[in-house]
């Protein structure tokens, strides 16, 4: 977190998915909400984003996902945070199917934001995830 | 537009009339009693002209419309391996459709094979997986090719996969000139809302461009592109921006080809169009009637179209899938029904329409089964297909109408000043600036703001939430299809020529670095030695390179 309290947050969208609607919106709500808001845009990796998180000293790191890709690629993501010896949290958002929300927290994302969360929720689930690093 | 005179039958009495009855009375109808549920018999249309396959077109492109013949009801599908998907594809032949809609993969649809790190969790998930000509065999296995119409929705790599289906059909002694069929191929849209390109525009464009030269001189059934407003629309955009950047795509292509030497009214009548139908229902309903009459008159007096058929926008519609809510998914069904009737009510060809859980996953067959009775129902029980343009001459529906031709033509008229002239050129200018892009995102954000703050109501997410039993019945892919499809294709590269493949590849190079060189024909002899998707699509990209997205918010 930067000296002001300002939370820094890297959103992207990791793999092949294209669907970039939501998390242009989510980026704009953080922004909104007092964030800093680093949109990496699209078909980043895990090696780009965790690079991006170290140069910018990322307090979350913000999936958007809607290819039903995201239980491969977010355990993916967290692991790649744990192997930089990173603590970042991971927070992933889209299309989320109910049943995959436990197994996404126990694989060890932060946060996992469904479809029609408000825009309160999603900047306080980013406020909590940071508080509890 | 005069005020409607009638005659106590209903008829209006006036020579465009008479002239529009001559050709009605001369078709084929369906054979059904034009009648209300009452028994009420009824007019095939209302109010003045011009009328239906008469220009402008608003009220239709053809002069009977419905009462010939209902929109084909085409349901998209694909998922798994190609096996799967063929299984699929017998089921709806048998059950009496000609029709077939293929949708590939994610990595299919980037240009990338199945055993790319790219494809890490993701074959065979939103549609089916085809990296060489042996998955394309599986995939149309004992279908007859110049029987059926195949609908393949894929832009990027489109070259390379109509290629596999031409050598597919060759195979099977069916000639390129007996198979009829669309291919999307419309990537003005993937860089403005969809995001699958690979090459930067003018490559592609040009890749475009060769593709309807082959197949006006080879392929007079095929419709080499389906321009397509549909994801512009699910991106975020209001309905004048699908209507006027769908347009003005057609519009670009249009001029590119015909700077590539093609006549327009060669390939003109081999476009059509794709449209979301959202759920502002007369909005809707005047962008659809806005879309033929703006397209009639640009091809007419700026593009010197002569053939009538040229002048005809004819489009497929899918209702809005992003309109579909998580919560309470069952209400979803009413959602689709609405925009399916808009969709008949603006004179659609064909029609999608949505399964209700779909905003979770792909749909379960018993969701798809009722998202086709849905548009049954529209078709066969509310009598919306009975009288043409049953809401043409409604004020609100011709200003509605007028507002969405008001609007697009603003948005042309600013793609023309920034292109110097040339929409092409103003198409080129917008993707490069981040306009296009920076509208729709800008669009979304006002929608989503307008839902969270309560201004506008969405059922079952912002208002009347109660009922929302958390029941989710979700289809979902295993990882069995993305370990066969591995394994095929690494049995594939296996058995192959690698000195043909690689010579036949250096021929496609060739002829991307030659600008007046086809890529047809040698992509085509690329696929036949099971060179794979992905390498066919490097090959061009040595020459054309690679398009990164401007991460713009």
């Amino acid at each position: 977190m930067s000296q002001d309290g300002q939370i820094r947050i890297i959103l992207a969208k990791l793999g092949l998915d294209g669907h970039d609607r939501g998390i242009k919106v989510v980026a704009r709500i953080l922004r909104d909400a007092g964030m800093e808001v680093i949109y990496l845009g699209l078909r980043q990796t895990t090696d780009s984003i965790i690079a991006a998180a170290e140069q910018e000293d990322a307090d979350a790191i913000g999936l958007s996902m809607h290819n039903a890709s995201h239980m491969t690629l977010a355990p993916a993501m967290v692991k790649a945070v744990a192997e930089a010896e990173l603590d970042t949290p991971v927070i992933v958002g889209g299309i989320i199917p109910d049943e995959d929300l436990q197994p996404l927290r126990d694989a060890g994302v932060a946060v996992v934001l469904g479809p029609g969360a408000s825009a309160e929720e999603v900047a306080q689930a980013v406020r909590d995830a940071v508080a509890s690093v | 537009m005069t005020a409607p005179t009638s005659s106590d039958s209903g008829r209006p009495d006036n020579p465009e009339y008479a002239a529009w009855r001559e050709r009605y009375d001369e078709a084929n109808l369906r054979d059904k009693p034009f009648e209300t549920m009452s028994g009420v018999p009824v007019e095939p249309i209302y109010g003045d002209g011009p009328y239906p396959g008469e220009y402008p077109y608003t009220r239709g492109v053809y002069p009977t419309m419905y009462r010939s013949r209902l929109w084909t009801m085409r349901m998209f599908a694909g998922f798994g391996t190609a096996e799967d998907t063929n299984a699929r594809f017998k089921d709806i032949l048998r059950n009496g459709g000609t029709g077939l809609s293929t949708a590939f993969d994610m990595p299919t649809l980037m240009g990338r094979d199945s055993d790319s790190p790219w494809a890490l969790g993701e074959v065979g998930h939103c549609g089916v997986a085809v990296d060489t000509l042996a998955d394309m065999r599986d995939l149309f296995a004992d279908i007859d090719l110049s029987a059926v119409s195949t609908s393949m929705t894929i832009n990027g790599p489109a070259a390379v996969i109509l290629a596999m289906y031409i050598a597919v059909a060759e195979e099977n002694g069916v000639t390129p000139d007996q198979l009829a069929g669309t291919i999307q191929a419309d990537i003005f849209k993937e860089y403005q809302a969809q995001k699958e390109y690979i090459y930067p525009p003018r490559p592609s464009v040009r890749i475009i461009t060769d593709m309807i030269r082959y197949t006006t001189a080879e392929m007079p059934r095929w419709h080499p592109l389906s321009i397509s407003g549909y994801h512009i629309r699910e991106a975020g955009s209001t309905a004048a921006q699908e209507l006027a950047f769908t347009l003005a795509n057609g519009f670009a292509y249009v001029e590119a080809a015909t700077a590539a030497g093609v006549d327009v009214d060669e390939f003109a009548g081999r476009l059509s169009f794709f449209f979301n139908s959202h759920s502002d229902f007369f909005e809707e309903i005047g962008k659809f009637r806005a879309a033929r009459r703006i397209w009639a008159r640009w091809m007419k007096e700026r593009y010197g179209a002569k053939a009538e058929r040229s002048m005809l926008c004819r489009f497929h519609t899918q209702t809005a899938g992003v309109s579909l809510t998580a919560q309470q998914p069952e209400i979803n069904i009413a959602r689709v029904a609405i925009q399916a009737l808009a969709g008949a009510l603006g004179g659609t060809q064909s029609l999608h329409t949505d399964s209700y859980d779909e905003a979770l996953a792909l749909p379960t067959e018993k969701a798809a089964r009722i998202a086709l009775r849905t548009q049954q129902i529209v078709a066969h029980e509310t009598g919306a297909a009975d009288v043409i343009d049953p809401l043409g001459g409604a004020p609100y529906v011709e200003w509605m109408t007028d507002e969405m031709e008001r609007q697009a033509e603003a948005i042309f008229a600013h793609l023309d000043d920034i292109g110097n002239g040339s929409i092409l050129e103003g198409v080129y200018a917008g993707i490069d600036n981040g306009y296009f892009v920076g509208e729709i995102a800008d669009a979304a954000y006002r929608f989503e703001r307008e839902v969270n703050a309560g201004h506008r109501i969405i059922v079952g997410v912002n208002d009347f939430t109660d009922g929302d039993d958390g029941e989710q019945h979700i289809l979902r892919i295993g990882p069995e299809a993305e370990e066969y499809q591995r394994k095929r294709l690494a049995d594939v590269k296996q058995a192959r020529d690698d000195a043909a493949v690689a010579a036949s590849l250096a021929a496609v190079t060739t002829a991307a670095e030659d600008p007046e060189a086809n890529l047809m024909p040698p992509i085509i002899e690329a696929v036949k030695t099971y060179a794979t998707l992905e390498e066919v699509v490097m090959a061009m990209e040595k020459v054309f390179g690679t398009y990164v997205e401007k991460a713009v918010l």
